[in-house]
């Protein structure tokens, strides 16, 4: 399963040498996860800059056991998530977009009921990446962190487990509400669309 | 699962995507594997300054891009990647150090080099602007007195000059000597411009002016210490030697420290 085992048999032998692989074998996926989770595209590629310097870092002090038993998805996804965490939490508080989840619904203009999965999933698939990440943002970031860390970047469920350091039925609760929260915001955007265009 | 969660985590899936292209130089300059360089103005003319994370590691005359990055690989063993300018608090930082400014603090990256370079280049640190010592004197100071000739060619071949200003470093004899970065001929027009005059200290040194006494303190200098150059014309004693000096009851300046390769007579 993990395709990083040479370059982490790399690692141990030749930090210097190899971190460029890493670096390149990573990046993508860091940079995603620190844009779906910050929003900013300068912001994300800070803290993926700064979380593959604080992997180098530590991998400098570690002896080469330590080096090999490493998983390193988990292991960079909990470096960036963590970086990201404190930089939402530096920023100022306001500034949240209109999509917001906490929005009231008219919801006795188009009766919930009717409303059946087949529709909505096409639209599901038709929806821009654009509005997708935006309302990835307006996810609690507990929630958010788990999607992004399990359906963007493809964490395996035992991965999810060990970058959030919590028991693997409780990720999996995170992400299974998550996206019904998204799925719930899709709608009510959907929703607000259609009105706006008959109205 | 439903049809819609699978499109869901379809659409999640889309949202991965390419970093940008500057992200891994970025890192790799940042920890040290990889640095960047820049053009820099001087009164010595265009330089090129490269730097990482862990400090400044090149400054030489600018050359084209292709062979300094070239050099700069097979001197360093890391790729330097040109940007537009320095670090604006990199720029600002060797400004006041090149104004004579020591408090201002610059990260040096002297990886690969010796003990004994480094000690070297850190004596040359101490010198201050508008002053110069002799080969003798550093090699002294390091603890390596007999080590003359090393002190001259670890000052040739250190690789940040200007910051490490191994320009005040000197002949001996009190000829201006060597320098790495474009010839002696640079090595006059930096100290002339941290008011020193060059000539003058020449035409002193060949007149057999090694050090130099005040009659009033009785305290004896290398000729550009600071405390030297306020002994006015009634009062300054030239000397040869140390011993001469000593002889007239002189005793040695603790700021320039002029018994550090003291010439003997």
């Amino acid at each position: 399963m993990d395709t990083d085992s040479p370059l982490i048999a790399a690692l141990a032998r030749d930090l210097d040498g190899s971190f460029e692989a890493l670096v390149l074998a990573h990046q993508d996926r860091l940079y995603s996860i620190a844009l779906r989770l910050l929003g900013d595209p300068r912001d994300a590629e800070e803290a993926a800059q700064d979380a593959f310097v604080r992997a180098y870092r530590a991998l400098s002090g570690y002896d080469h056991a330590r080096i090999r038993e490493l998983r390193l998805r988990p292991w960079l996804a909990t470096i960036v998530l963590n970086l990201c965490r404190s930089r939402l939490a530096r920023r100022p508080a306001p500034g949240r977009r209109a999509l917001s989840l906490d929005v009231p619904l008219p919801g006795d203009l188009e009766p919930r009921a009717e409303e059946a999965h087949g529709p909505v999933a096409t639209t599901v698939a038709r929806a821009a990446a654009a509005d997708w990440a935006d309302l990835l943002l307006t996810l609690p970031p507990a929630y958010r962190s788990a999607v992004v860390l399990r359906h963007v970047d493809g964490l395996s469920y035992p991965e999810l487990a060990a970058a959030l350091d919590r028991p693997e039925g409780t990720v999996k609760a995170q992400v299974h509400r998550g996206l019904a929260l998204l799925r719930t915001s899709f709608e009510a955007a959907q929703r607000r669309e259609r009105e706006e265009m008959t109205a | 699962m439903t049809t819609d969660d699978r499109d869901l985590e379809a659409a999640m899936a889309g949202l991965m995507t390419h970093a940008p292209a500057t992200l891994a130089p970025g890192v790799l300059a940042e920890v040290g594997l990889a640095d960047r360089y820049a053009r820099f103005d001087s009164p010595i003319g265009p330089l090129v300054v490269a730097w990482n994370g862990l400090g400044v590691s090149t400054v030489e005359a600018a050359s084209d891009d292709a062979a300094f990055e070239a050099s700069h690989l097979a001197r360093t063993g890391r790729p330097a990647h040109r940007v537009d300018r320095l670090a604006e608090r990199l720029a600002s930082a060797i400004a006041r150090r090149l104004d004579g400014d020591r408090r201002v603090r610059i990260d040096l990256d002297l990886r690969g080099h010796t003990d004994f370079e480094r000690d070297v280049w850190q004596k040359a640190l101490e010198i201050p602007r508008g002053e110069v010592r002799p080969y003798g004197w550093v090699a002294a100071e390091i603890g390596r007195p007999k080590a003359v000739r090393a002190v001259g060619t670890a000052l040739g071949h250190n690789p940040v000059p200007l910051i490490v200003p191994c320009h005040r470093v000197v002949r001996t004899d009190g000829s201006i000597g060597q320098y790495s970065l474009g010839g002696p001929g640079n090595k006059r027009t930096i100290l002339a411009a941290e008011g020193l005059d060059p000539d003058a200290m020449e035409a002193a040194a060949r007149a057999g002016v090694r050090y130099v006494g005040s009659d009033t303190t009785h305290i004896v200098c290398l000729p550009t210490c600071h405390a030297a150059k306020r002994i006015t014309a009634a009062h300054r004693v030239p000397f040869r030697s140390l011993d001469r000096a000593a002889a007239a009851g002189y005793r040695a300046c603790r700021e320039c420290r002029p018994s550090s390769g003291a010439v003997a007579a």
